[in-house]
């Protein structure tokens, strides 16, 4: 009858909700496992790179077994063995080139279909190109040739490397060096694949970037790097999404992001991350470990982030702006939902380096089940940075009382003239909000999912339109259980 | 005539309610009969167990119900959930309505009416369906449409609020609407509109309990039976002429402090 504690058990062993817990049966090639100069090598070959791209890999590679985990995010897991995992995992005959679309394996076509992402161009949401990564490798890559009509380059992070090797030389490394962190420098040396986009100058890209992110492999790990660039006065809109199958181990997906405005560009990132949370005990489930940073480098321009996190055992990913340009804005709007046993360290950076740099943060972190939800920022006004504000709301909404939310903001003001806000709230669920909805005739999970949904309303509408949808039945659907 | 049948039967009820330092009994030993078409009002001083008799008819956690039964439309109505009551039409118009943050009238009552029709296995209606209803309604109680765009109850005044709670039980239809306290924090324009909203909504076959502080309500809401409700219990019973002896005298003829 109520949320207390007995019906919270009660309702949350009724199992898990996942709904993308499937897995693909499809014959796949795997490097030897384990981790090794051999093994930076054999990715490398197989993506028949150039040499600068392997001595950059083997840089990462060897920074990288000089480096240790971050011990500072309040999540808690036991020790990983790099050495007990699959670096790279391929469908046979996908190691290269992402097929057209009528050569795809139709098991993968399924796959996506269940996933709710037809691959065929006719079925796609109408203004949506998407480039489909399965476990290694860039499996397709839709509209490519309207968006070329455009002049925009929307292709897998391999060809890329192949054909706009000027592009990535410029920009690799930029914003997140290979020597930045432990996990980004795994993923410098071993990243598989991941998508590369190119808006040129004054161009206003015609429809809606996206990549699904697929884990489908046992013990494998996903490692993909994704490098945006948005010249002059140029303006692009991204998204991605992820799923992986349900897995008694954990598996290790560790991305990078790297984002890049010129002088007036805007670039819109969005994430539904939905990767497989574990179970009700906490068994199984993504170590979910992301680098995600945009440099706003031009005058006027702009890198706004908006993620939905509902899944992954863990989540410990910081999308972050630097502010280098004169005038420009850096926004990131997030949604963190922990359920069950999830743990999610979580939020971002703002560097303000140019004058008259602005930025804005709205995070709200929904915690149920015996879940921990922690906002991590950082606003730092740099002393050259005149005039540069910045405003930060962060809300926590705690269901249940075997859950807990921290907020950990670090604020670093270097120029008296800046202009920094914050403001931060923790609130229960209410009884009182349940009973009310319940009165009017909704059960207590068709409650929870209206009112996190209002609760998490400022951040949802910032969403494009087609998925602002989904990630409402998401949310609803990542607390199932939450509340009897 | 089944539409004069008993619609709501409380016999002998006693409630406690539960909190962490034991329980305590609020009711003892309630007896009404509501039938179809009426309107019951149920008066008396603070802390006589008005609210409570609201929260469990309506099925709100956190009492329980010692002794006695509830049979509404000749179903055990303790066994349900709020929910599935709601849905047998069950409606309480709250004393403090909740404040929803993020969450607009227009998309509550979308999910509200929706969720009822899904229990009955009716059609569910469309985002324009509900437009239409909860418009047409809101409309004759002069809630604006901007109104309906603002999350519920967050900032309303408690005009606006009461007027909303109204606006819903238009917009739901209910059998039985249990009114607790909805004159309560409305000046005198706003319970005029309020009284007419309600009184707009009396009908052949729905019943209504309004439970009141004050007897100036029920001269918009005319009440077919008068009851007083002191020290967990029903100490008198009578017509419409029983609420103005009350604002006349006041309760305190009619209860008897425990010595």
């Amino acid at each position: 009858m109520s949320a207390r504690q007995e019906t919270i058990d009660a309702a949350s062993a009724v199992g898990d909700s996942y709904k993308h817990g499937f897995v693909t049966d499809i014959d796949s090639e795997f490097a030897p496992k384990g981790l090794n100069e051999d093994i930076v090598r054999f990715i490398s070959a197989k993506k028949g790179e150039p040499e600068w791209m392997l001595a950059w890999r083997l840089r990462a590679y060897r920074r990288w077994l000089t480096m240790q985990e971050p011990q500072w995010a309040k999540v808690d897991f036991p020790k990983i063995d790099y050495q007990d995992a699959y670096y790279y995992a391929a469908p046979k005959g996908y190691s290269a080139q992402p097929k057209s679309l009528d050569e795809i394996d139709p098991e993968l076509l399924r796959t996506y279909e269940k996933l709710g992402i037809p691959l065929s161009e006719q079925k796609l949401l109408a203004g949506v190109a998407v480039d489909a990564v399965f476990d290694s490798v860039s499996v397709a890559t839709t509209f490519k040739g309207k968006l070329e009509e455009a002049g925009v380059i929307f292709c897998s992070f391999s060809e890329a490397v192949r054909e706009h090797p000027e592009l990535v030389r410029k920009y690799l490394g930029t914003v997140v060096p290979y020597a930045d962190n432990f996990h980004a420098a795994l993923n410098a040396a071993v990243f598989s694949d991941g998508t590369f986009v190119y808006i040129p100058e004054g161009v206003r890209c015609p429809m809606e970037l996206s990549t699904y992110f697929r884990i489908n492999a046992a013990n494998t790990g996903q490692f993909e790097r994704t490098l945006i660039i948005a010249d002059k006065g140029s303006y692009v809109s991204y998204l991605e999404g992820c799923t992986a199958p349900m897995r008694d181990e954990n598996q290790l997906h560790a991305a990078v992001v790297e984002l890049i405005t010129l002088d007036d560009a805007e670039i819109k990132y969005s994430t539904v991350q939905n990767w497989y949370p574990g179970d009700k005990n906490g068994l199984g489930g993504i170590y979910n470990f992301v680098t995600k940073r945009g440099a706003c480098r031009g005058r006027n321009s702009k890198i706004s982030w908006t993620q939905v996190e509902t899944g992954s055992a863990i989540t410990w990913k910081y999308p972050s702006c630097i502010l280098q340009g004169d005038n420009s804005v850096g926004e990131f709007y997030s949604i963190a939902i922990t359920n069950n046993r999830q743990q999610a360290d979580t939020g971002t950076k703002m560097i303000h380096l140019g004058n008259n740099t602005s930025s804005r943060i709205v995070a709200k972190g929904i915690s149920a089940g015996a879940s921990q939800s922690t906002y991590r920022g950082l606003v730092s006004i740099h002393p050259k940075a005149s005039g540069a504000r910045n405003h930060t709301q962060c809300d926590s909404l705690l269901i249940g009382d075997k859950c807990s939310a921290n907020t950990v903001p670090y604020i670093e003001v270097r120029n008296s003239g800046a202009q920094v806000e914050h403001e931060a709230t923790t609130s229960k669920l209410s009884e009182d909000q349940l009973f009310y909805c319940r009165q009017r005739g909704m059960d207590a999970e068709t409650a929870v999912a209206l009112l996190v949904n209002g609760f998490c309303r400022e951040v949802l509408q910032h969403l494009p339109m087609e998925f602002a949808v989904e990630a409402q039945k998401l949310v609803g659907i990542s607390l199932e259980g939450s509340v009897g | 005539m089944i539409m004069r049948n008993v619609m709501l039967e409380i016999r002998d009820l006693h409630v406690a309610v539960v909190a962490a330092d034991g329980a305590r009994e609020i009711l003892r030993g309630i007896e009404l009969n509501v039938k179809a078409g009426e309107v019951h009002a149920i008066m008396g001083p603070n802390g006589s167990g008005k609210s409570t008799l609201s929260h469990v008819l309506a099925g709100r956690p956190g009492y329980a119900i010692t002794h006695g039964s509830i049979t509404f439309m000749g179903e055990d109505l303790t066994a349900l959930e709020p929910e599935a009551r709601a849905a047998k039409g069950i409606f309480l118009g709250f004393q403090y309505p909740v404040e929803i943050p993020g969450v607009a009238t227009m998309t509550f009552l979308k999910n509200a009416i929706n969720a009822q029709r899904k229990a009955r296995s009716e059609p569910e209606l469309d985002a324009m369906g509900v437009m239409k209803l909860v418009q047409g309604e809101a409309a004759r109680l002069k809630i604006s449409a901007d109104m309906l765009k603002r999350p519920l109850n967050v900032g309303f005044s408690g005009g606006e609020k009461k007027r909303n709670e109204i606006l819903q039980m238009a917009v739901l239809q209910p059998r039985l609407a249990i009114l607790d306290e909805t004159d309560s924090g409305l000046d005198v324009d706003a319970l005029r509109l309020v009284g007419e909203g309600v009184s707009a909504l009396r009908a052949p076959d729905r019943a209504m309990i309004v439970i009141t502080h004050y007897q100036r309500l029920l001269t918009h809401i005319v009440p077919d039976f008068v009851h007083v409700l002191a020290q967990g219990k029903i100490v008198r019973s009578g017509g419409k002429e029983l609420a103005d002896e009350l604002d006349r005298a006041g309760y305190g003829g009619l209860i008897h402090e425990p010595a």
